[in-house]
């Protein structure tokens, strides 16, 4: 086989980046003085490149022996991620800096993360996804455990290490498992095996182990144990990069392997996927009702909303991975926006973490407040903002697949879900001032205010945004 | 009105407070200032809307069904989402009370209000954009989103500037509220699935599976008695009423309730006919026992607040007996009845407010004798409570007489139990009016309250004419929506007809009287 280079084409946007990833490691290296600071601007710079690279790339293609893909799909998927990672690259970098904790590796591993989690999105083969996923987490545990003279954080990453390594090799072995009874990993060879008249029961088994494998990944429950601890353990700005980048990537991959090479056993996954999904939502809500502190909230309100976002996978059509991935979008902005607050929740330079720390914030910063309140009740689904229209489009296609008992679940673990939302709103706004937060720096300032106004204003032309998702489902399903 | 063609003039209406919200968010300067200047904007920007709006009314044409002022244009193309808005005699008088209450409302909290004052104008406002939307949306995702839109500016007006135990009431209104909402938009999103489109008047053409209509119904029936409130689920009301502000509670009583009766006329009625006849005996029961039962509760209450907010859910109680009852005097009354309550019992609480601006306290027993220092408020407290009663001349009379007309030719036995109602609501308000206004002023603290200052002439003397126009002279008001109203109850009839059905009222009807036989 000769090697042509025109054939490094479709990853030109992932080489650029693990080349800048590399270079901005020695430049760390070989340079004197800390060089966080600037690394990390460079590596926004370079996701910025990259994402260029990803418009004006092949509209699709594969490549390396058909292990790597590109079509609208990945291309919308992975420039949620950059946009997840650029932000949140910018918030580490100023925690850091206030905290002085500031290590050039910090950037550099968020730039290796991302790279693997756009790995995730292109793979087109069950090794692929491996390599893919590893890269990620294993930077993730790094960064999990970054503080390490903390002991929350050190726990965090050792948890966060012990059980990530369980669910790789939940999906190692469902792989081997698929490999072993349809005699291929590709995901067109394995599409073309299953659509054959027998499928062995092995390659179900297999494929229920990396349904867990998966699960575990975007943090569905049953396999959800390790996010609240995690969530709170690791440091702010990185418990925020955990919540949008690989959520987005593990549930696109979901996406794509459900709908992909097992779509032929739909009436085998769609049973399993139906029960996480529901055990989501209403463990997410019912759960979060119990939590005083601000990021164990968060957490479980990202369980929550996976279950969401799964009722458009269950669908497993072309209007259900719409709606998941407008989902997605809608998600990625609420939260990076809701963390940006919950940095600022700073007295005399010290973090607080408590819900009960935003007690009268409409006194002290109404704008901080505002902006908070726009974002929960988003996360509410409360109309006219956003996160309403994340909702409606998946139970959409829920209800249009004929699924109304789970969009009944759905909607009503959504008012259960509103009440902690509309809780922190209460704290912030009915309740009597408590010590006031600290200005919030500019970093922080600014993206919580672009996702609020973000949350407010697209429902004016929310099309554009949908015509996005609708192109990446419709290419997902022609590939 | 040659000069208003052309524009939007219905998103004009609609947007227009909020622009003003917008404003109010860049004044600048000391709170003092501020204060000021966010009154005066919202004021202005009220009035301004009331004013526009009322061309809207100029500038409707009586004698047709149809949608008027009509507005569309894509928004939503993949999901077939429209924004569509349009009024016709059914809901364009509601847009009126929406924008009539508003700058009433500002008025009446022009003192009361000392804190966060900005905030709670933009609240104000955002909410009168809310409610003006929701009247005039023809797409039912655009009827959702103001629907429960609301939720927001009432749930934070309830939590920040209520009092008593405003917390839990702002959670106990939120949460019910959404419950009931959510199983709406399942009920729509079905309804989508079936016609393909969320357009409203496209959904009144299309026809249900009979199955299908009686599950539609129940989600959306769910949603609106929540909001009517309709018994059982009428308890949040209550609570909501007595910890809002003055000016909240008159929104909440004006023109929030009228949310629901507006939902099952626009939604209920024309799009599921054989469900609404089906269900109508359900909605008869659950609309007597609310009028006995709450007439009954409010008997007792000892919180001036709390027994209007029990009066409303017995008046709303009328509202559903005559939409369902569906026939023209019956929905005409229905309709009647929601103006004149929303008037009314606006009207009411703002008179509750200005003795708690003085007084600072809501029990019966503390006031007494008020006729003696205050009597000019002793005689618009007197027009409102006879307005409430029924009393022929006010706008109550008309709404009420015509809903037990037509309740009569429907069902006698539902006629019976609602004019017991009317006995029942003359007591309790009556009571209300002796312990307040009457006898001889025995504390010192009453002797000493002044009567009404012009800011508050101002905001009633404007509602009593109102009220009295309505009830000596109501053709303009029933002229609006006869045709509409015509045009929905023989569209309802023929459906009915079409597939066969007895109108379950009338079934109801035999039964009593074969009870009767057998009794004799």
């Amino acid at each position: 086989m000769t090697f042509e280079v025109s054939s490094l084409i479709p990853a030109l946007p992932e080489i650029f980046l693990a080349v800048a990833g590399m270079v901005f490691l020695l430049l760390g290296v070989f340079r004197k003085e800390d060089s966080t600071q600037i690394i990390s601007w460079l590596g926004v710079a370079a996701m910025a490149v990259t994402g260029y690279l990803i418009l004006r790339g092949p509209a699709s293609a594969v490549t390396f022996n058909d292990l790597f893909i590109v079509n609208g799909f990945t291309s919308f998927a992975k420039i949620l991620v950059l946009i997840g990672g650029a932000l949140t690259m910018l918030m580490i970098n100023s925690w850091a800096q206030a905290a002085k904790t500031a290590r050039f590796e910090l950037p550099v591993l968020v730039l290796f993360a991302t790279l693997g989690m756009m790995m995730m999105v292109s793979a087109n083969d069950l090794i692929s996804v491996y390599l893919g996923l590893e890269l990620q987490s294993l930077s993730l545990y790094v960064l999990a455990a970054y503080q390490r003279d903390n002991v929350r954080s050190t726990e965090a990453g050792v948890k966060y290490f012990v059980l990530g390594a369980l669910a790789s090799g939940l999906l190692l072995y469902g792989s081997s498992l698929v490999y072993g009874f349809a005699g291929t990993t590709s995901f067109e060879g394995l599409a073309t095996a299953m659509r054959g008249s027998e499928t062995h029961i092995g390659v179900v088994v297999g494929i229920v182990f990396v349904i867990a494998g998966l699960a575990f990944k975007v943090s569905a429950v049953p396999f959800h144990m390790w996010t609240p601890d995690v969530y709170e353990g690791a440091p702010t700005p990185i418990t925020a990069f955990f919540s949008v980048g690989p959520k987005i990537a593990a549930l696109c991959l979901f996406l794509r392997v459900l709908v992909g090479p097992f779509a032929p056993m739909i009436e085998e996954w769609q049973q399993v996927i139906v029960l996480i999904s529901i055990l989501s939502m209403l463990w997410g809500s019912f759960a979060a009702i119990a939590q005083r502190n601000i990021k164990r909230l968060m957490a479980y309100s990202s369980i929550g909303h996976v279950g969401y976002a799964l009722v458009g996978l269950v669908v497993g059509n072309e209007e259900g991975a719409r709606g998941l991935l407008f989902y997605l979008l809608i998600y990625l902005f609420m939260n990076i926006g809701t963390f940006a607050v919950i940095l600022s929740m700073k007295i005399n330079g010290k973090y607080v973490e408590e819900i009960s720390d935003l007690s009268g914030l409409s006194k002290n910063h109404p704008g901080m407040a505002m902006a908070l309140a726009a974002l929960m009740f988003s996360m509410a689904g409360i109309p006219p903002l956003a996160g309403f229209l994340g909702k409606y489009f998946v139970f959409v296609a829920a209800v249009n697949a004929g699924f109304v008992p789970l969009a009944i679940i759905g909607v009503l673990s959504s008012v259960v879900g509103a009440f902690y939302y509309i809780r922190v709103i209460k704290v912030m706004y009915f309740d009597e001032p408590a010590a006031a937060f600290d200005k919030p720096d500019m970093v922080n300032g600014a993206i919580m205010t672009l996702c609020s106004v973000l949350m407010l204003v697209y429902f004016v032309v929310p099309s554009r945004l949908v015509e996005g998702a609708e192109a990446a489902a419709r290419a997902l399903f022609l590939g | 009105m040659t000069f208003i063609e052309g524009l939007p003039i219905l998103s004009v209406v609609t947007f227009l407070p909020l622009v003003g919200a917008l404003f109010l968010l860049f004044v600048r300067g000391d709170s003092e200032v501020v204060a000021r200047q966010s009154r005066y904007v919202a004021l202005w920007t009220t009035l301004i809307t009331f004013g526009i709006s009322l061309f809207v009314w100029f500038g409707f044409e009586n004698g047709t069904a149809e949608f008027q002022f009509v507005e569309r244009f894509d928004w939503l193309p993949q999901y077939r989402i429209g924004y569509h808005m349009g009024v016709d005699g059914i809901s364009m008088l509601f847009v009126i009370l929406a924008t009539f209450l508003m700058p009433v409302c500002i008025l009446a909290s022009w003192d009361a209000i000392q804190k966060m004052v900005r905030e709670y104008m933009i609240a104000f406002l955002i909410l009168e954009t809310m409610m003006v939307g929701m009247f005039c949306a023809l797409d039912m995702v655009l009827f959702y989103v103001f629907f429960e839109g609301v939720l927001i500016p009432m749930f934070l007006i309830i939590g920040v500037w209520g009092g008593g135990r405003r917390v839990y009431s702002a959670f106990k209104l939120f949460l019910y509220t959404l419950t009931g909402s959510v199983l709406l938009l399942v009920a729509l999103l079905a309804m989508y699935f079936q016609v393909g489109t969320t357009d409203i008047p496209a959904l009144m053409e299309a026809d249900f599976a009979r199955d299908m209509q009686y599950w539609l119904w129940l989600g959306m029936f769910a949603s609106f008695a929540v909001k009517v409130p309709m018994w059982p689920v009428h308890t949040w009301l209550p609570d909501a009423h007595v910890d809002a502000p003055t000016a909240g509670s008159v929104i909440l009583a004006g023109v929030l309730l009228k949310m629901g009766g507006y939902g099952f006329l626009r939604f209920s009625l024309p799009m599921l006919p054989e469900a609404s006849a089906y269900f109508a005996p359900l909605v008869f029961t659950l609309s007597i026992i609310a009028i006995v039962y709450t007439s009954l509760v409010a008997l007792v209450q000892q919180d001036m607040k709390k027994m209007i907010a029990y009066s409303s859910v017995a008046h709303m109680g009328y509202v559903t007996i005559g939409v369902f009852a569906a026939n023209q005097q019956s929905i005409e009354g229905a309709i009647f009845q929601m103006l004149s309550h929303g008037v009314v019992s606006g009207a009411l609480f703002l008179c509750v407010g200005v003795v708690y601006d003085r007084l600072h306290t809501r029990e019966m027993d503390r006031y007494g004798g008020l006729a003696n220092n205050m009597p000019m408020y002793a005689f618009a407290f007197m027009v409102f409570m006879l307005a409430s009663v029924g009393l022929p001349g006010t706008a109550g009379f008309v709404g009420e007489f015509l809903v037990l007309t037509g309740a009569f030719k429907a069902n006698t036995w539902v006629a019976l139990f609602a004019a017991l109602g009317v006995v029942l609501g003359a007591t309790y308000m009556l009571l209300l009016y002796r312990r307040v206004i009457w006898g001889a002023i025995t504390k010192d603290d009453v002797r000493e309250m002044v009567d009404l200052d012009r800011r508050e002439i101002a905001i009633l003397a404007p509602i009593i004419i109102i009220v009295m126009w309505m009830g000596i002279y109501p053709l303009p008001f029933l002229d609006v929506m006869s045709e509409s109203v015509a045009h929905l109850v023989n569209n309802y009839q023929a459906d009915l007809k079409a597939a066969g059905v007895t109108p379950a009222a009338t079934e109801v009807t035999r039964l009593g009287g074969q009870l009767l036989a057998f009794l004799r």
